[in-house]
């Protein structure tokens, strides 16, 4: 088995506040069913969705003094949104889960495999 | 270097040995490289003893006893003894899909949609066609260098996102076949039409690999009409091999010697266009099918049916718009209308960098009698060709 980060990213110019309502509860609930579905087939490990990235810090303890700023690491308008980690067999069964998970959220879903474990 | 023959059959072996090699070590990188030691090996061996009876197993177990090798001494090396006995698992891996041939297995991991569409053909010839990465660069026309690496980042993708090594699930194959049968049908193109000058203008090993592969697609999908219309495309096509030839120069199908066909192909091949008829799901391959099969039909060339011809690529027009299908179909209709009329159509296009439209202008210059235009163009295409037997006949034919 290998586990999989299933990543949503935001490219910046998506008008969340435009989105209605109705339109937000359907997200809401298809994602709510997506991950009750993930949970009962044995392969969901984690997930998580994320504040704004207006409410992030970046900490740099590289050198002898840590150093705190405000907001994201880098001034790039992508951001990440949320993510699932996912244990399946193979890479057709990751990508077979982020379809789905795409469409519940209705963004783009990057799939990438962890490292194994060194045994 | 090794002689023709031999070279020969490590083009045919190289696909089966490493198909087999990857689903037994479960590892890409390793079988291709155990599959060229055994050849190092087997050019010293069969120099002093000759080609063992069955030289495709002869590989397969010299490659993986190569592959066993380097798994024991890395796993010596890591100080990890336990490493080499675990990742040699002999047990049948658990889901082996509908069709049980590795190299199918090996077609749709190459094939796979998480790869880059040049490099899935990349791959596809060098793991199950044999050609070297010069070749492949020289085909893409790319420096050998950005080849090597597109390669090698295919296959550490493979590995490191576990992209499996089967034949989709049932439920999937619909959807990935499509993939396949573009990747088969290049590998196709490239025997039928060789673009390096090391090999042979006409490569039949591949060609037949094609065909052997777009069978298997279809015993596997015997419903889609697509996968019959590609199979009996290639037969259709393939059925005129031997008189494609002719000392070293490309024969044109007016030219052919209609009775060095193969009566068989062509008969398989008509058999499966019938069948794709009675679907009645019409797909590209499927109306080229048709195309050639109306070839086919005809005893000598100029008994050829060109109304059907030029009927058929209206159709194919309709489903897959391409300048090139415009350019075959001008072809047609300069048997029906004349060549001017063809010629106006073949003008219109902007396929410059395109050798065979240089040949097609040609063609139809020389035919209405404008011989200084035609010889530039023939030697225009001549140039831009990378086939050694279709420069060849483009060199003649430009002398007149």
């Amino acid at each position: 088995m290998t586990q999989y980060m299933l990543s949503v990213h935001h490219d910046g110019t998506e008008d969340f506040s435009s989105i209605d309502e109705a339109t937000m509860q359907k997200m809401f609930a298809d994602v709510d069913a997506f991950n009750t579905e993930l949970q009962a087939s044995g392969s969901w490990v984690f997930a998580g969705g994320l504040q704004p990235i207006e409410a992030s810090t970046t900490v740099d303890a590289t050198g002898a003094e840590p150093i705190l700023t405000d907001g994201p690491f880098s001034e790039s308008k992508e951001f990440l949104g949320g993510f699932w980690i996912i244990d399946v067999a193979d890479l057709d069964a990751a990508l077979d889960w982020a379809r789905r998970g795409s469409a519940a959220c209705q963004g783009k879903v990057e799939v990438r495999p962890f490292q194994e474990e060194p045994s | 270097m090794p002689d023709r023959a031999w070279e020969q059959v490590f083009r045919a072996e190289h696909g089966r040995v490493v198909a087999t090699l990857a689903r037994r070590f479960g590892d890409l990188d390793l079988a291709e490289d155990a599959t060229s030691e055994a050849l190092v090996v087997a050019l010293e061996k069969w120099s002093e003893e000759g080609l063992p009876p069955n030289p495709g197993a002869w590989l397969t177990t010299v490659g993986a006893r190569k592959a066993l090798d380097r798994l024991r001494r890395e796993a010596k090396r890591d100080g990890k003894q336990q490493e080499a006995v675990t990742m040699v698992d002999d047990s049948p891996p658990d889901d082996l899909g509908v069709v049980e041939d590795d190299r199918l297995r090996l077609v749709f991991t190459c094939c796979h949609p998480a790869l880059a569409p040049e490099n899935r053909v990349a791959l596809t010839l060098r793991m199950l066609g044999g050609l070297t990465v010069a070749e492949i660069a020289r085909a893409f026309l790319v420096p050998e260098t950005t080849m090597a690496q597109r390669i090698t980042r295919s296959k550490a993708k493979i590995k490191q996102a576990k992209i499996p090594y089967r034949v989709p699930r049932e439920a999937d194959l619909p959807a990935r076949v499509g993939g396949v049968l573009a990747v088969l049908y290049l590998v196709f193109n490239e025997g039928y039409l060789a673009t390096s000058e090391e090999t042979d203008p006409i490569r039949g090993e591949l060609c037949d690999e094609a065909v052997r592969l777009t069978r298997l697609v279809v015993q596997l999908m015997p419903d889609e009409p697509e996968a019959l219309g590609l199979l009996a495309l290639m037969l259709l096509i393939d059925a005129r091999r031997a008189a494609r030839e002719r000392d070293g120069m490309l024969v044109t199908l007016d030219q052919q010697d209609r009775r060095l066909w193969d009566a068989e192909r062509i008969d398989e091949g008509h058999a499966l266009v019938r069948r794709c008829l009675q679907v009645g799901r019409p797909g590209p391959y499927q109306l080229q099918a048709a195309i050639q099969a109306v070839h086919d039909d005809a005893l000598e060339f100029p008994d050829t049916q060109w109304d059907q011809v030029v009927a058929l690529y209206d159709q194919l027009l309709a489903v897959a718009p391409s300048p090139i299908v415009v350019m075959n179909r001008a072809v047609a209709v300069a048997e029906l209308d004349g060549p001017e009329v063809g010629l106006a159509l073949v003008e219109e296009l902007d396929l410059d960098g395109y050798h065979a439209w240089h040949a097609t202008r040609a063609d139809l210059l020389r035919r209405l009698g404008r011989s200084d235009e035609a010889r530039d163009a023939y030697l225009r295409a001549a140039e831009l060709t990378q086939n050694a037997a279709e420069r060849a006949w483009l060199q003649a034919r430009s002398t007149g």
